[in-house]
């Protein structure tokens, strides 16, 4: 057995990191990252700043994004618009569970 | 080593067509990738099918894999002489490889085009399964892994390795925490692969989550309900004494503030007890009188609304 303790981040922490940090853990190109940066399915934290920084949480995002890319054979349309209706279904899921947590089994 | 049968994962027959296997993974993966499937088991079975389409869909490890000859899943088998020569080891030191990382590692080792390019090493995603009561008490826990580690030969044994994380405030199911270059090995130069863990918390027997909200069902008694009383309900932090106001309706939630779980910037969410009306299923001869007596006596008409036609 191998003990270890490393640096570790969890990802809905505060720190921003810029968009190259992205494209680096998550293997996608600065082009498609920006592609979906202009369609609104992330955001840059502070709209100020020179360079967009982002919350690490944007991670799990653009690594979905990857999976779709590749998994699939999709185009940055259909990885687009499959993130959307992911995104969709998770608010549904949430709005159900909050909804079957209050009515009791 | 143990050998998998890829075919057998996609479906397929031996000698099926390179458009075949195309087919059959395209359908398989829209069945169970995780990120659409609804699936519990959909990450394992996404996770064996998109190892199996990798080495069966590029022909030159395709015809490796053949070479390997017919066999049942999990069967030993000794490796070929090649891959004993190019390892530089003998058969017993494949014990600890996984097929998947020979394969994976399969286009440097075999000198095809491009041996110098840097590639990153691979990403893994393991889960921590964790209870309510961690997630709410914070602390250590220890996740397990068997992650590839390559010899000096380059050959990928699997290592068993046990990581030390710490619970933050606020952590919640799904919540990812990123290892940084604990994933695979990067080959010429490349970065080392990241290690996700992500956490899941196994339902509890009594509280149901919604965000930082806790849900307890909350049974009372006729009589507790009409005459309302103190009683004692269990938290997370331990028992907490409620009061029950008189004429308590099933269904009404009971908030009790900061009694459910932390959030990340201090503030914590709000256990809510629901009420819902218990009635024993045998009576005693002196209680089933006592029913008697109160229904003849009492003026309450649960059903009045049906004769006028309005709400409740």
């Amino acid at each position: 057995m191998n003990e270890q303790q490393s640096e570790t981040n969890w990802l809905d922490s505060d720190n921003l990191y810029p968009l190259e940090y992205l494209a680096e853990i998550s293997g996608l190109s600065i082009e498609e990252i920006d592609d979906l940066v202009s369609i609104g399915l992330i955001a840059p934290s502070a709209a100020t700043a020179e360079r967009p920084v982002f919350q690490l949480c944007h991670v799990l995002t653009v690594k979905k994004a990857r999976r779709l890319r590749d998994d699939f054979q999709l185009n940055h349309h259909g990885v687009a618009l499959a993130l959307t209706l992911i995104r969709r279904i998770d608010e549904l899921q949430a709005e159900l569970t909050a909804l079957r947590a209050g009515l009791g089994r | 080593m143990k050998f998998k049968d890829y075919y057998q994962a996609l479906g397929l027959e031996r000698g099926a067509s390179e458009a075949d296997i195309k087919k059959a993974y395209r359908k398989l993966a829209h069945q169970y990738h995780p990120d659409v499937s609804k699936d519990p088991q959909g990450e394992e079975k996404f996770k064996a099918l998109a190892e199996a389409y990798a080495t069966l869909k590029d022909p030159e490890k395709r015809a490796a894999y053949d070479n390997l000859g017919q066999r049942s899943s999990g069967e030993q088998f000794t490796p070929p002489p090649d891959w004993q020569q190019r390892y530089k080891t003998d058969a017993a030191g494949f014990d600890d490889v996984d097929l998947a990382d020979i394969f994976a590692a399969f286009s440097q080792a075999g000198g095809r085009q491009r041996q110098d390019m840097p590639r990153p090493g691979q990403d893994y995603e393991i889960a921590a399964w964790v209870t309510l009561e961690q997630i709410f008490r914070g602390g250590e826990i220890e996740v397990g892994a068997e992650l590839p580690e390559y010899d000096q030969n380059g050959l990928p044994h699997r290592v068993a390795h046990v990581f030390k994380i710490t619970i933050p405030n606020g952590a919640a199911d799904g919540q990812r925490l990123r290892l940084a270059g604990q994933g695979g090995h990067g080959v010429n130069g490349g970065r080392a692969g990241d290690l996700y863990v992500v956490l899941a918390v196994q339902p509890h027997p009594l509280y149901r989550v919604s965000g930082r909200d806790l849900y307890l069902d909350l049974p009372l008694a006729p009589w507790e309900a009409v005459l309302g009383g103190n009683i004692e309900i269990p938290t997370l932090a331990g028992p907490v004494a409620l009061n029950i106001k008189p004429g308590t309706l099933a269904g009404q939630k009971l908030r009790l503030a900061k009694r459910g779980l932390g959030n990340r910037d201090g503030s914590t969410g709000a256990l809510y007890a629901v009420v819902r009306i218990d009635v024993p299923n045998q009576v005693s001869p002196r209680e089933q009188v006592l029913y008697e007596q109160l229904a003849a006596n009492s003026t309450f008409q649960p059903r009045a609304h049906f004769a006028t036609g309005a709400g409740a």
